[in-house]
């Protein structure tokens, strides 16, 4: 047996059976003093090999009796708190995962609330503030893993990241501010930053070092959600040591590198988010990509395609930082591909929600940016092939942004794939979202150009353009104030000239005959021009002699073609067709019915609806038209209150009521039936998504009419058949239409007729509700839940006694 | 906030009993001051209206049925220019209630081409008809009726026939300029002495059916058989400039001025530089103010197409029609 070892034994074991037995103050406190000749802090320190025995062997069993002592009475044995002192400096003193591990275990084992425990907390604080922390970790950085300290270090990574929750747990509302995590994470990035200091340090001097223990603390904080606490301070501080500084780089890229592959996603996403732009990110990481694998997944798949929380500057840094290294750049060029064919996927266009495709757009236009001429150009076809599909897929789309955003990307990415091609060119309305994503096509500086020093290169990017502008408006303003100068002077008042009309030189037609005859007939297009403006006056005009023609004017107008190119055709024809319906409503809304029903017409709106990418005309017709109808049918009936529209308005007869059925239950009749041409439950989904809303406000406008209850129930039939319909826009249009049938339908109507159909509906609501990948879809069908409610709030008082 | 436009004015009278459609039109001063308007006719007379007692005075009959296409007065006399499609150019006495033609200049060409004088010197005017060959302008001086010159473009410059003239004296120099309009659509502007182009520039895809000129200004206005009009300005009497395209600087914001029908078959500016007026196709007379360009008034009371318009110093407009009928109006007096 060593004979230190037994000296020190025996010696330990005499004072912690003093300490554990005696009542006498001065006893105690020499005992104590003597053990503290171990830890080499007094003037006479116990020798080497004695000290090293000591905190190996004995110092937790030492601090575990002292721990069990603590109690009120034990402290006041000395006046002045001399002993708490003394009992404290083992803590503090002493080594400090041990002390750290004594001091967890004796509050988790304290009762709670207690003397014992309130004091160990208080002490926990103190050895947080003394920086002890720094001192645990530290001590794991030198050491080589073994089973047994890997152990240690197990239990010693858990209290350490645990800490502010297993305090909160033992503490309850007796928690120091110290342990709160938004105080304690931060805390513990400074900690690992005097770690990292140290590291470095005996680097310098040659010694070796292994962070590992470091990048477990990190990563398992990370898991825990803590990366904005503890990356916010780690961040800033490791951008400004690493910049310039080789040694600090190999750390951090140690660092990261060391981190368990299951905390890899939550330190990436959180130093992502943290870096303030990609070289930053690129000297905190180094190629981390290229090395790790799940590194590799993280970044290239799983934040690119799997999420969509990104804000667009990380999502540059992190496809900047791609960028920015000839061996990641490869994995830019694989990552744009696989984006590319992401965004032109027919499923994923019609499964994934908008929010995620704007980020695929967002991040294609990107990488297209970052992307060098020779890179594009080796992989020209693949990407050039996708995107086209992408483009058709996104056309045939029913929702605008979905082909807004088709039409954008389109724009750019078929300018820098084929720059020497002829530009491609949609006509769509700039909005918020297309300025963005446009601004996001200016090219970025290759990685070898020369590099501005710090300068992230984002916001001279962005500077450009306005610089353009400010130039480009600088002429302009003095022209404009040359001209007023010149208009200063300006006394001849111009005359009304609204009368200054394009020429005609046939006559107009003076008869609805004439022009029906001309509108048929006429090869003289100037004369059917002259027909067609005229129409509408001579309908509304002579109501009796367009009562004799109304089937014919009507049919007539529905199949009209532009044959000529005349300004407003479209207004024009719909007022003509509004004037002769309002006129015979009854005879021509069936007649109307009947026709759109049948293919040959809506084969033609059909056609018409897909050459045009946003731009509709004939199909967007189709319930403009009826919603014109419609308003003008209202307008002339005749209400002696207007209150808010809805059920409360209702006050007279619905001078609806002769109409409603005409044109709803045709329209409704043969939606099912496909023929050659035409397809509703096919390809023509946007046509039906029309019809669904159009049925959906004919019922809405029926409230109060007798058929109202039979509208209701047919229209609940037709959207239980087609309420899984894969088309979003279908869907919005048939939850409108539920919406409008509980609006429109007499609830005690709803309640007798219709129960089950309406239990079925409640429940396919709260589904779409909940899962619909729409987001539009989900409000509507809470709108048409909430409504649904409201009409059970308003039933139960009536049927309770 | 501008209050509402005004409506659109009425003529001030209106002169029936041409008995043919309206083609020339100039205002001159009669007897003792006396306020006349002389118009000319599809049938060839010129009638001679007086605007106090709106009544036509005289009606002269010189050119066999012919159309009248363009009338001016010399001050001597007075003596009335008139030019028709019988290819005369007859010199009329009008002075003492006498009526007579006094001299004929046998033209050469049968185009729609206007002539134009200008004053040389006291009792001599220089007058330019279109001359013998098919794109040439001929330089006639009056009274002695010798040709100064003969301006033929370059052989290869197919310019078509000239169809508007404008002779031209720049206060500075004392050499004539002649400003020609062209069937190809673009103007010419000719040193009369030394029969060159000082400059050409292709204003209208159509033929130039009229010109007006601000010599004040060196800056004019044309139409043509387009839906347009030009503006454009002359630089140094030497370059023949348009709009701020060209590359030394133009105030003028733009070259073409879009109109809503097409067809202009005759432009003046008043006198006093301050308004422009147009004689369309769409049977519309309209008004611009000349230094802006800005449109002004569209007088919309002829039933058939305007021929000619034409202003007197008092500020004065006529219009003459294919409806036979002359509209006066009175817009915007001078002050």
């Amino acid at each position: 047996m060593d004979p230190v070892a037994s000296a020190v034994r025996l010696e330990v074991q005499e004072a912690v059976h003093i300490l554990s037995s005696s009542e006498d103050g001065g006893h105690i406190v020499s005992t104590l003093q003597s053990l503290r000749r171990y830890l080499g802090e007094t003037e006479t320190q116990a020798p080497p090999g004695e000290q090293e025995e000591f905190s190996r062997t004995h110092f937790s069993t030492v601090l575990r009796c002292v721990v069990g002592k603590l109690s009120p009475n034990w402290l006041d044995l000395l006046p002045d708190g001399q002993l708490k002192e003394l009992w404290a400096s083992f803590f503090l003193e002493g080594p400090a995962d041990q002390a750290f591990l004594v001091l967890m275990e004796s509050i988790e084992g304290a009762a709670s609330p207690s003397f014992r425990l309130m004091k160990m907390a208080q002490l926990l604080a103190r050895f947080l503030s003394a920086g002890r922390m720094a001192a645990v970790m530290e001590g794991q950085c030198g050491q080589q893993a073994g089973p047994a300290s890997r152990l240690l270090q197990e239990t010693l990574l858990t209290r350490v990241v645990g800490l502010p929750d297993r305090l909160g747990n033992r503490l309850q509302r007796e928690m120091l501010a110290a342990f709160f995590p938004q105080n304690y994470f931060p805390l513990l990035g400074e900690e690992v930053l005097r770690v990292l200091q140290a590291v470095v340090d005996s680097l310098r001097g040659g010694l070796d070092c292994s962070v590992s223990f470091l990048s477990q603390v990190l990563g398992k904080a990370c898991v825990h959600g803590r990366q904005k606490e503890l990356l916010g301070v780690l961040v800033p501080r490791l951008m400004v040591l690493t910049q310039g500084n080789c040694l600090w780089q190999r750390v951090c890229w140690r660092l990261v590198e060391c981190v368990p592959d299951q905390a890899m996603e939550a330190v990436l996403k959180g130093l992502v988010e943290a870096a303030p732009g990609p070289e930053v990110l690129s000297r905190l990481l180094g190629n981390l990509v290229t090395k790790s694998k799940k590194a590799q997944f993280v970044m290239t798949r799983k934040l690119l395609f799997l999420q969509y929380s990104c804000s667009t500057p990380v999502l540059q840094s992190l496809l900047g930082y791609l960028a920015m290294d000839s061996q990641r750049r490869p994995l830019l060029v694989q990552a744009l591909k696989e984006l590319l064919e992401t965004w032109g996927s027919s499923s994923a266009i019609r499964h994934a929600p908008l929010e995620q495709q704007r980020y695929v757009s967002k991040a294609v236009l990107i990488c297209l940016a970052h992307l060098g001429e020779a890179e594009l150009r080796a992989c020209r076809d693949e990407l050039l092939a996708s995107l086209m599909d992408g483009v058709k897929n996104r056309l045939d789309s029913s929702l605008p942004p979905v082909r807004r955003l088709g039409m954008t990307v389109a724009e750019v990415a078929s300018a820098r794939l084929h720059p020497e091609g002829p530009s491609l060119k949609f006509q769509y309305e700039e909005d918020e979202l297309t300025r963005e994503i446009l601004a996001l096509a200016a090219p970025w500086p290759m990685p070898d150009g020369p590099s501005e020093a710090g300068l992230p290169v984002a916001p001279v990017g962005g500077e450009s353009p306005d610089q353009e502008t400010v130039d480009g408006g600088g002429p302009q303003a003095g022209r404009e104030g040359s001209d007023s100068e010149l208009d200063s002077d300006d006394e001849l008042v111009p005359y009304d000239m609204s009368g200054d009309r394009e020429q005609r030189n046939s006559k107009t037609p003076a008869y609805v005959r004439d022009c029906l005859e001309a509108l048929t007939a006429s090869e003289n297009w100037e004369r059917w021009e002259a027909a067609l403006q005229a129409l509408e006056g001579l309908v509304l005009k002579s109501p009796a002699a367009t009562r004799e023609v109304s089937l014919e004017l009507a049919k007539v107008l529905l199949h009209l073609e532009e044959k000529t190119v005349i300004a407003g055709f479209e207004g024009l024809r719909q007022r003509a067709l509004v004037a002769v319906t309002v006129t015979d409503p009854a005879r021509v809304l069936v007649l109307a019915a009947q026709e759109l029903s049948r293919p040959g017409c809506l084969r033609r709106a059909a056609q018409q609806g897909s050459p045009g990418p946003g731009s509709q005309p004939s199909v967007a017709a189709v319930p403009a038209w009826q919603a014109v109808v419609e308003e003008r049918v209202r307008r002339k009936t005749r209400r002696f209150c207007k209150g808010s529209a809805g059920w409360a308005a209702a006050a007279g007869p619905n001078e609806f009521n002769a109409v409603a059925g005409y044109f709803f239950f045709p329209l409704l009749q043969r939606f099912d039936r496909p023929v050659v041409t035409f397809d509703l439950l096919g390809d023509d989904q946007l046509v039906l998504g029309r019809l669904a809303h159009a049925l959906g406000a004919l019922m809405y406008l029926a409230v109060n009419t007798v058929v109202a209850v039979s509208m209701g129930k047919a229209l609940l039939e037709f959207v239980w058949a087609l309420r899984f319909h894969r088309d979003a826009y279908v869907r919005r249009g048939l939850l409108s239409a539920i919406s409008s049938v509980l609006l429109s339908v007499p609830a005690e109507r709803l309640l007798a007729d219709l129960p089950d159909e309406l239990l079925e509906a409640r429940s396919w609501l709260a589904d779409v509700a909940e899962q619909d990948a729409d987001e539009d879809c989900r409000l509507l069908a809470v709108k048409a839940l909430l409504v649904l409610e409201k009409l059970r709030d308003r039933l139960l008082p009536l049927s309770s006694p | 906030m501008a209050a509402p436009a005004p409506p659109p004015p009425d003529p001030q009278f209106v002169l029936r009993g041409a008995h043919s459609a309206v083609h020339a039109l100039h205002f001159c001063d009669g007897a003792e001051g006396r306020p006349l308007l002389l118009s000319g006719s599809l049938r060839g007379l010129v009638h001679v209206w007086s605007l106090e007692t709106r009544r036509p005075l005289t009606a002269l009959d010189g050119h066999g049925g012919q159309c009248v296409t363009w009338l001016h007065t010399l001050p001597r006399g007075p003596q009335l220019l008139s030019q028709g499609r019988d290819l005369q150019l007859c010199t009329w006495d009008l002075a003492e209630g006498r009526n007579a033609v006094v001299d004929a200049v046998r033209l050469e060409s049968m185009g729609f081409c206007r002539a134009s004088v200008l004053a040389e010197g006291p009792q001599r005017w220089m007058v330019a008809v279109p001359g013998r060959g098919n794109d040439e302008v001929q330089v006639l001086e009056l009274p002695s009726k010798t040709s100064v010159s003969c301006l033929k473009p370059e052989a290869g410059a197919r310019l078509g026939m000239p169809m508007c003239l404008q002779l031209w004296q720049a206060e500075s120099s004392s050499r004539p300029l002649l400003l020609a309009g062209y069937e190809d659509g673009s103007l010419a502007l000719w040193d009369v002495s030394t029969r060159k182009v000082c400059s050409r520039v292709a204003c209208h895809s159509e033929p130039v059916m009229g010109l007006a000129l601000d010599p004040r200004r060196a800056r004019g206005v044309s139409g043509s058989a387009e839906k347009a009009l030009a503006v454009w300005s002359l630089e140094g009497q030497q370059a023949l400039q348009r709009g701020p395209g060209s590359p030394s600087p133009g105030r003028w914001a733009s070259t073409h001025l879009g109109l809503t029908n097409p067809g202009i078959a005759d432009v003046k500016i008043r006198p006093d530089s301050k308004i422009l007026a147009t004689a369309g196709w769409d049977h519309r007379v309209r008004v611009f103010q000349w230094r802006t360009m800005r449109p002004l008034a569209v007088l919309a009371f002829h039933s058939a197409t305007v021929h000619c318009v034409a202003f007197d110093t008092a500020g004065l407009l006529a219009a003459g029609s294919g409806d036979q009928r002359i509209s006066v109006w009175s817009l915007y007096p001078p002050t």
